[in-house]
């Protein structure tokens, strides 16, 4: 009899050894089929090796290559107990409060087969997409109450109706997986481990607004998503769900990765566009939104990864299913990326209303160097850091808005005591002067102009005046900047100045 | 290989990204990565033909070249480390082995060791961000680089 053993090839799970391990497995030639998945988001057991058995797949992690003729003997192939048996992974705690919607056959399923995607519910939203009218499918998503989950928040069924409201024949539906904010991975892990999900939600897009061509704008950092995104893709076009007529529906869609050149500014939305058409990243002045005039001029969907791959699971169940998770006006499930000094880092999807301190605590399990965790940045580098006296904020929009702070792509990143937080504002002026397109002048010069301040500050060079001028600074490019990213650089630099103004005292000459 | 040689391997390269991209919507970047992919670097000699091809003018397409951090208009060292930057490899220590990596390799971010042997690169986020630090060496993910497993990567893996 052969054994299913399911091995992770999500980036995380290879870069701690996953091939590794597969090499192992085979060179004992146990009767073994392998099959390789995504994670399933516990990024501190991988790699996680998965065996099915009678009473369901059980877990074991983290294996090193050097495990597997132990757990071999052991009677891995069973199920059998050792050190490193996790059990039934749905069951550990960290998976077990969590709520997947989005994130419901990441680590599960077998990412470059439709067959294996239908088997676990997939492209059934599709097909309820394909028995109704475009108008229907926008307010679908619409009454979900789904918002932008790049960081914009803005909601995804207002978008939808601009762009079918424009009378024109061709449209677009691009997904920006531009994902470069430090301590967001939820992107990369679901085109690993679930590409089709993002296939279906964007066919469904298409058809929600009359586009028939899509574009993933993706990260060219992430070359292990390039790869299976593209298979992902070619299987769902062989298998009639992409192209000419989707499924005999006589509707069209076809669906192309273009992959991106190292550019953080092109996470913007204008100049994502401006990159898709093979040009340089740099801003455009809106208005016109890309929904009016978007990609080659026409009207033109764009969305995050994750708020297109949620689209699938609200047409499944409904608006009102969607709706019924999460707060206020933060409705749904955010996929929240723990990284950073954590021991316990991985993606957890919940209802919008979970708190910092639990996510932190409860599932993260406190810092991993064992110090107090001193602050948190959430949202990537253009976040605000958010000391622990905010820890029992909950993560939704509105709320984490009124601390300073916000959800971003709902990615992050811990520190220990051991930060020095003039440091990491000085990095936030550097990162933006490495990044910065240059179009506007408060980023371009402002950002570097930003650097030298706090390095004025710190050697104790009239620090009154410093500050003064770094507040101003700030101001303007807050006020003066054309996107987000000259325009957010001072969030982490006055949170950083505000709730640790100990670290910026002058230290004299270093 | 002979400097002629060397032409004539760059311009078939581009020739044959131009025959299979030139027709792509907006087809500039996907034009330079073919290339790039294929040498490993853009050649400036090739700006000419690529902007004659695609009906842009020289300075578009240097413009782009140079915008993008991934494009590259020279070859790198024979092996390439790129180590991430950014704040959530920070806080697992990243700063600590950026300073090693430099040491140990004599050169600093774009730099390339005096035998061409190792080039090392800054890279922002490799969406690793919960086993950091971590560095791409010729294209492998490695979480959790500490300074002696840097080492021990770059004794394993080749000379520098």
């Amino acid at each position: 009899m052969v054994t299913r053993v399911y091995v992770p090839k999500d980036s995380t799970a290879l870069s701690l050894g996953a091939d590794e391990v597969v090499a192992a497995l085979r060179k004992a030639k146990a009767p073994i089929e392998i099959i390789r998945t995504g994670t399933r988001g516990m990024l501190w057991l991988e790699p996680l090796v998965e065996v099915e058995t009678s009473a369901g797949r059980i877990a074991y992690g983290p294996v090193s290559a050097d495990d597997v003729p132990g757990l071999l003997a052991a009677g891995l192939l069973t199920g059998a107990s050792h050190a490193l048996r996790i059990g039934k992974p749905e069951d550990h705690p960290y998976l077990k409060t969590q709520q997947r919607l989005t994130f419901a056959r990441v680590g599960i399923v077998d990412p470059s087969s439709v067959e294996d995607y239908i088997a676990h519910g997939g492209y059934r939203g599709l097909e309820r997409a394909l028995t109704m009218a475009p108008a229907d499918i926008v307010k679908t998503v619409a009454d979900s109450g789904l918002r932008g989950r790049g960081g914009a928040a803005f909601p995804t069924g207002i978008k939808w109706k601009t762009v079918l409201d424009q009378n024109e024949p061709q449209k677009y539906v691009t997904c920006n997986a531009d994902e470069g904010d430090s301590g967001t991975f939820a992107d990369r892990m679901l085109i690993e481990g679930d590409p089709l999900t993002l296939v279906e939600g964007m066919t469904i897009a298409g058809l929600a607004v009359n586009a028939t061509m899509g574009y993933v704008y993706l990260r060219v950092e992430y070359p292990e998503a390039i790869d299976t995104l593209r298979a992902a893709i070619a299987a769902a076009y062989k298998a009639g769900y992409l192209g000419a007529s989707i499924k005999g529906s006589g509707k069209c869609f076809d669906l192309s990765v273009r992959v991106a050149a190292g550019a953080y500014v092109c996470g913007e939305e204008t100049s994502m566009l401006e990159s898709l058409e093979g040009r340089r990243g740099e801003v455009r002045v809106r208005p016109p939104l890309p929904a009016i005039k978007g990609l080659f001029g026409k009207p033109t969907i764009v969305n995050n990864v994750i708020s297109l791959a949620s689209v699938p699971v609200i047409l499944e169940r409904g608006a009102d299913f969607y709706k019924n998770f999460g707060v206020g006006r933060s409705m749904g499930t955010l996929p929240i990326q723990l990284a950073g000094n954590l021991k316990q880092g991985g993606l957890v999807e919940r209802a919008f209303g979970v708190t910092l301190r639990e996510v932190l605590y409860d599932y993260g399990g406190g810092s991993a160097s064992g110090r107090p965790i001193r602050t948190i940045q959430m949202g990537g580098p253009l976040g605000a850091y958010i000391p622990p006296s905010d820890f029992d904020t909950p993560i939704d929009y509105e709320a984490l808005a009124a601390v300073g702070a916000l959800v971003g792509h709902g990615g992050i990143v811990a520190f220990d005591d051991t930060v020095d937080m003039a440091k990491m504002a000085r990095y936030a002026f550097e990162f933006c002067a490495v990044e910065s397109c240059g179009k506007c002048t408060p980023c371009r010069i402002g950002s570097t102009r930003g650097a030298n301040l706090i390095d004025n500050l710190l050697a104790g060079n009239k620090p009154a005046e410093q500050r003064a001028l770094l507040e101003g600074l700030c101001d303007t490019m807050l006020q003066g900047s054309l996107c987000g990213l000259g325009g957010m650089t001072p969030f982490p630099v006055q949170s950083a100045m505000k709730h640790f103004p100990e670290d910026f005292a002058p230290r004299g000459r270093h | 290989m002979s400097i002629v040689e060397a032409n004539e391997v760059e311009q078939a390269a581009v020739e044959s990204a131009l025959q299979r991209f030139g027709q792509e919507p907006g087809p500039l970047l996907v034009v330079l990565h073919a290339v790039q992919d294929h040498l490993g670097y853009i050649p400036t000699t090739s700006i000419p033909a690529i902007a004659e091809r695609l009906n842009l003018s020289r300075a578009e397409v240097h413009g782009v070249l140079t915008f993008y951090h991934h494009f590259r208009t020279h070859p790198q060292g024979r092996r390439v480390v790129q180590i991430c930057r950014a704040e959530a490899c920070q806080a697992r220590g990243g700063e600590a082995l950026e300073a090693h990596a430099k040491q140990c390799l004599g050169v600093d971010y774009h730099g390339t060791t005096a035998d061409g042997g190792t080039t090392l690169e800054a890279i922002y986020c490799m969406g690793n961000c919960a086993t950091g630090p971590s560095i791409r060496i010729d294209g492998k993910l490695h979480s959790h680089v500490t300074a002696a497993r840097f080492d021990k990567l770059m004794a394993t893996r080749g000379t520098h």
